[in-house]
């Protein structure tokens, strides 16, 4: 038992040593250089310090010192990260620890319902617990949930690049505002009213690309999100222009209105409530006819085809419900922030809802939750590294989709319930 | 006779200046095995893409009369889908399957154009619906235990050996309820042993389910064996049709297959 483990070790500690090289002079060789190369691209921002005022240059060698050492002990460990994902591809179906004690814990109905118990009785008493910073900061969270889960109605499920999908986020956002700035429309009667106008306009974007795939379909989608971008903003009469619509009414609970700390509170729960009905619902739909006729398209078009799904139908459905949360979303973003202009629609806030999705894990939801759960909450608790902040985002994006291609968190297909015809399954 | 299930009249495709059938004419009679061959290129899956939807035939009829009973349809640039609905179902040369779906969703998916469970239905699953997945998921499972696949069913179809993923991709073309099966080089990359078992299996799908069976082989023994009838295509023209024997022994298609004698 020992030696087998002093073995392993052992083992352990030549990949650790010569992972991706012939031997370990070789490694040692290699890393060196990479140290040399890494001095030698940082030189000028690491080392040279230039004072304009006086006139002078510091010169600080020591740092280039600390880095070249990080590097070279830094390279072993990637070679070393590499070559494991390697060795683990033949177990690339395997589901990863998370993964089986997710399936696990989902599979056992005490557990599974406990652990529903545990998260719903954290999220209830959430906003009692943290100050009303972190409960705005939840608040986007739960927003970037539903947009994702809408998302990847249309990416993961459907398989449709859509990089516009801000528009339709705008679309409800811009509704509210206007309906209420207007005509006074409660909050109450807009969510459902953003829901459909979302899916109407899926439905308007989705009839010219319905002949358009991947890098095709992403550019004309791309150019909708900046067409109503660019609408909200140069439509002054209507949308206010770049100055934006300010003082929307927050919910209000039973005609109440409600302080500061209340309505963010009200929204918190508001948000809680609409994750739920989110999940819920895209859950269903992915296990059904529907559902799996949006994978059979993402797969291969023409199959789908032959084998009777009208491609049209069912690209609109995936536009049109993936919008419809859009929608929702963009009421609730109104609502919530009080004041809305164009420049919360960029492309910047389509990038991050798709790298929501792909982070994730395309077409899983419990992927897709870790994954806003970790691009907005990162960032935010970031805040104390102010400038590389951005820089850590950028890294924790790359290291993912090097190690974990699929996304943090992958699909998993639903096992059916069938009976055995035992008369039958004797033919052979 | 019964009015034939296929009528195939003067069909013609062009790419381009290249015609690449050229006034074809085939019938498939009610429960009937037909089989189309031809030398590599001669148009034999150009023509299943034509009589699927997936290309328009560029001139012709294609006629269907699924009950055989003289009520045709003519199905020239209906669109695959609507082809499928009609009950012509096909499989691939270069296998389509859904990867990464597990074989009995890609079955299920066959049943698609059968069912019609709505986005409502889907989210508030009511009973219509509960039961009408329950009564997919059962045929789904019959027909795989059906093609042999019954150890297979919670695998995805990327995992499944090649000789099961041809299965595969029957048994969701029978999901389709068709009364037409097009098969598209189903014993391509079989073995002697394999391929016998196929044989069983497409006589077996014709007395089970009572429906026309079409298919492209190049297997000559599969071909010869099974067949009611034989079309050859060569260079986008039919040279020739008729039983096994006559096809055999017909000097149109033996020189179509092993080249015209220039040394005299």
């Amino acid at each position: 038992m020992s030696e087998t483990k002093s073995m392993n070790q052992q083992g352990f500690l030549n990949l650790f040593l010569t992972a991706g090289c012939d031997s370990f002079p070789h490694a040692l060789r290699k890393s060196f250089l990479v140290a040399v190369w890494f001095a030698f691209l940082t030189f000028p921002i690491m080392v040279i310090k230039v004072n304009t005022i006086e006139n002078t240059v510091v010169w600080h060698w020591h740092k280039i010192g600390y880095l070249a050492v990080a590097v070279f002990f830094g390279s072993f460990i990637w070679r070393w990260l590499l070559a494991r994902k390697e060795l683990k591809k033949d177990e690339n179906r395997e589901e990863t620890r998370i993964e089986s004690l997710l399936t696990r814990v989902q599979s056992h109905p005490v557990l599974k319902y406990l652990a529903l118990g545990v998260l719903a009785a954290a999220a209830a008493v959430f906003p009692q617990v943290f100050n009303l910073y972190q409960t705005n900061i939840m608040i986007s969270c739960l927003l970037y949930i539903v947009l994702g889960l809408g998302l990847n109605i249309v990416v993961g499920l459907a398989g449709l690049l859509d990089l516009g999908f801000v528009a339709f986020y705008a679309v409800g956002a811009y509704a509210y505002a206007l309906c209420n700035m207007h005509w006074g429309l409660n909050f109450w009667f807009m969510l459902p009213v953003g829901a459909v106008l979302g899916a109407l306009l899926g439905i308007l974007l989705g009839f010219p690309v319905l002949r358009l795939r991947g890098d095709y379909l992403a550019i004309v989608t791309l150019g909708f999100g900046e067409i109503i971008r660019l609408v909200l903003e140069n439509w002054g009469e209507v949308t206010m222009g770049p100055s934006g619509i300010s003082s929307i009414d927050r919910p209000a609970l039973f005609g109440v209105k409600l302080g500061v700390i209340g309505s963010t509170h009200y929204m918190y729960y508001i948000m809680i409530g609409l994750v739920i009905l989110t999940i819920f619902s895209v859950n269903r739909l992915q296990n059904s006819r529907i559902g799996r006729a949006w994978l059979a398209l993402r797969e291969d078009e023409i199959a789908c085809q032959a084998m009777g799904i009208d491609k049209m139908k069912t690209k609109l459905m995936a536009f049109s419900l993936g919008a419809t949360w859009a929608g929702m979303a963009g009421v609730v973003f109104a609502a919530k922030t009080t004041f809305i202009n164009p420049a919360s629609f960029t492309f910047w806030e389509s990038a991050i809802i798709l790298s929501i999705v792909v982070i994730g894990g395309m077409g899983s939801i419990r992927g897709v939750i870790a994954g806003a759960v970790i691009l907005i909450l990162v960032p935010e608790y970031l805040r104390d590294f102010a400038q590389f902040r951005m820089l850590l985002f950028g890294a924790i994006m790359v290291l993912v989709m090097v190690f974990r291609p699929q996304g943090l968190i992958s699909a998993k297909r639903k096992v059916y319930e069938y009976k055995v015809n035992t008369a039958g399954a004797a033919n052979e | 006779m019964n009015n034939p299930v296929l009528n195939v009249n003067a069909m013609s495709k062009d790419f381009g200046g290249i015609r690449a059938l050229d006034e074809v004419d085939l019938k498939v009679a009610d429960r009937e095995i037909v089989a189309l061959i031809g030398p590599n290129g001669a148009g034999k899956t150009t023509f299943f893409n034509c009589i699927t939807g997936i290309y328009t035939p560029t001139s012709g009829d294609v006629l269907i009369d699924p009950s055989a009973e003289g009520r045709t349809v003519r199905i020239n640039g209906r669109k695959p889908n609507h082809v499928t609905e009609l009950g012509m179902a096909r499989t691939f040369q270069n296998i389509r399957l859904f990867p990464s779906m597990t074989a009995l969703e890609n079955v299920m998916i066959g049943t698609h154009c059968r069912t019609k469970a709505s986005i409502w239905g889907a989210i508030s699953r009511n009973p219509a619906t509960r039961r009408e997945e329950q009564a997919v998921i059962q045929r789904s499972y019959d027909l795989l235990e059906l093609v042999g696949l019954e150890n297979y069913v919670n695998e995805l179809a990327s995992n499944i050996p090649y000789g099961k993923q041809r299965r595969l991709e029957i048994a969701r073309a029978l999901a389709t309820d068709p009364f037409l099966l097009l098969l598209d080089e189903p014993a391509a990359g079989m073995n002697p042993h394999e391929t016998k078992e196929l044989e069983r299996l497409i006589l077996k799908i014709r007395e089970k389910f009572n429906i026309s069976i079409m298919l492209i082989e190049h297997d000559m023994k599969m071909v010869m064996s099974m067949s009611d009838r034989i079309y050859v295509l060569d260079y986008g023209r039919m040279i020739a049709d008729g039983t096994p024997e006559e096809i055999a022994a017909n000097p149109d298609v033996i020189k179509a297959y092993l080249g015209e004698d220039h040394d005299d």
